[in-house]
């Protein structure tokens, strides 16, 4: 069989590009077109970005030069972990809290009528559309500066996002243990006691770990709008150019999620073992 | 027999029940101690939390836009209509239109570069263990670090403008896309590129012909799903001056221009959920498609 034979076999392999996949060439034309303008709408000029990148070359090399390193202020900065760690934990365990009822009321397998859940999913939607950035910023303006704002913040942020994801949890879970209890005359109360909590208990809790994971996070950056924690130490520092500093807390913030992240891993395969 | 059977299974239920309670105990204890513990650190209590409530239902009342029903419809020049609320909105609409862009522009490229990097970062189509380590590492960093700091500092450089909210972002977004689609690469079936091998494709035909179109459907949804990530986070990077509607949220909640907060907030809400409408329709479809 020579070359030309096996192309006859198979012809529409050797289609030119175009013919093969015109949809390939489409999105890429699409997507060309688009960067072309953008540049346009940006008012893009490489000139710019190379000024600008040669701006940040004193700011990088300072920023690993830790010449005063011990006279540094390390209280402050561990009492910003701190603080940004019990935010983020308590901001965790009172959402998780409030959302158990939000959680259950908004699962099929709990209110059977659906006006009530559909209420409440569009309520948990509005409030998941905004950033946590956004509400803690409202709640420093009602509060005041502090860390109770950024509590406050993932609270309600996260009431959105854990509420659904409970519901969810809910909503998938088997119903014959909780049709064997309805059977054998159980009340509403003991049927979602030992028919459906035993088997979401350990999803939320697994869950609630992770999100205290991603609120570690989080609460790093609302200090920057006037949270408190870590993330105010941060921005002062860089505000005052202290590039040293700035990413030396930088690269504390990055130690503290990895450690979070290890131990939360390990405690949710534990869980999800029992 | 069945006496013994019985004895049997409550044993081992009570083993069951035993392991279950100091278990439950362990987590009570420990989330009580540490619910002692970081309220004491942030000092927070009842009284604090009390006495800042109504301050919060006075502000929401505050933000919130006085409409009446019969003027609802009405011109912008009275109040209590739709429009008396939403007199900015060509502004808004044009800042909404640059935050899309940001997160779209930022989307585009950091899923390109990621895509490039993440053959460095796959166990199986690295070239060899150092290139893997560093840009795992390199990978690790950009996505550890929150945009937000990254726009900071990009702002400090390059100036206030939306050209460093797209550059924190992309650089976010090439870290956490790198891993995701490394991820993808390693749980890929080999055998396609085995065959382009063993029939004397080089390595970039066995990614393009063997690699990639195994992988790309779920590149793409990864992809969509960040774009939604970054809608959000382009909606907040004004804040430290990086562009986009976040600019002007930051500017009406400072100057307390209470209804234009709510009406930012509310187009906001409108289109972070419109646009998570669309890309979980085509998501599904992609998945389905595949």
């Amino acid at each position: 069989m020579t070359d030309k034979d096996i192309m006859n076999l198979h012809p529409q392999v050797f289609y030119p590009l175009w013919k093969r996949s015109p949809l390939f060439i489409l999105t890429l034309i699409s997507i060309l077109t688009y960067l072309i303008f953008s540049i346009n709408y940006f008012n893009f000029s490489l000139n710019d970005l190379l000024n600008g990148f040669s701006k940040m070359k004193p700011i990088l090399i300072s920023m690993v030069t830790w010449n005063d390193f011990f006279t540094w202020n390390f209280n402050s900065i561990l009492i910003g972990i701190l603080q940004t760690l019990s935010m983020a934990f308590l901001g965790t365990i009172a959402a998780s809290i409030v959302s158990i009822p939000l959680g259950l009321l908004a699962s099929r397998q709990v209110v059977k009528i659906s006006l009530p859940r559909f209420i409440i999913r569009r309520f948990l939607d509005f409030i998941r559309g905004v950033d946590i950035l956004i509400w803690a910023l409202i709640f420093v303006r009602a509060f005041g500066l502090g860390p109770l704002s950024g509590v406050l913040a993932i609270f309600v942020a996260d009431t959105g996002t854990l509420s659904k994801l409970y519901s969810e949890a809910a909503d998938n879970s088997d119903n014959k243990p909780i049709e064997g209890l309805v059977s054998s005359g159980a009340t509403k109360i003991s049927t979602l006691r030992f028919g459906l909590i035993p088997q979401v208990m350990p999803i939320f809790i697994s869950q609630s770990l992770y999100f205290f994971e991603s609120n570690s996070r989080s609460a790093v950056i609302l200090g920057i709008v006037g949270a408190g924690g870590i993330g105010l130490q941060l921005s002062e520092r860089m505000k005052a150019q202290y590039w040293d500093q700035a990413f030396f807390i930088i690269l504390l913030i990055l130690i503290m999620v990895a450690v979070i992240d290890r131990v939360s891993r390990a405690l949710r395969e534990k869980l999800i073992n029992e | 027999m069945s006496e013994s059977l019985i004895k049997n299974h409550n044993e081992r239920l009570k083993v069951l029940i035993r392991k279950r309670r100091f278990w439950n105990i362990f987590l009570s204890i420990g989330i009580l101690l540490g619910l002692i513990f970081s309220s004491k650190i942030i000092d927070i209590n009842a009284s604090r939390l009390l006495s800042g409530l109504p301050r919060l239902g006075d502000y929401v009342a505050q933000i919130l836009p006085s409409l009446e029903t019969n003027s609802l419809f009405l011109d912008s020049k009275t109040e209590g209509s739709i429009s008396y609320w939403y007199f900015n909105l060509p502004k808004y609409l044009h800042l909404l239109f640059e935050t899309f862009n940001m997160a779209l522009v930022a989307t585009i490229i950091g899923s390109l570069i990621a895509l490039f990097l993440s053959f460095f970062a796959a166990k199986n189509t690295a070239p060899n263990s150092l290139i893997y380590f560093i840009t795992r590492r390199t990978l690790e960093f950009f996505r550890g670090v929150p945009e937000i700091i990254f726009a900071i500092l990009f702002v400090w450089a390059l100036g206030i403008g939306p050209i460093a909210g797209i550059i924190a972002m992309m650089l976010h977004t090439t870290g956490s896309l790198g891993k995701l689609f490394s991820e993808v690469h390693e749980n890929s079936d080999v055998r396609p590129r085995e065959a382009l091998k063993a029939s004397g494709g080089n390595w970039f035909s066995e990614m393009k012909f063997g690699l990639l179109p195994q992988v790309l459907p779920n590149l793409i949804s990864y992809i969509l799903l960040r774009f939604e990530i970054n809608i959000r986070a382009s909606t907040i990077l004004g804040f430290v001056g990086a562009g986009g509607i976040g600019q002007e949220l930051y500017l009406v909640i400072n100057f307390n221009y209470y209804e234009e907060v709510s009406a930012i907030i509310f187009l906001i809400i409108l289109t972070v959920i419109s646009i998570d409408i669309l890309s979980g329709y085509l998501r599904k479809n992609i998945i389905e498609a595949e």
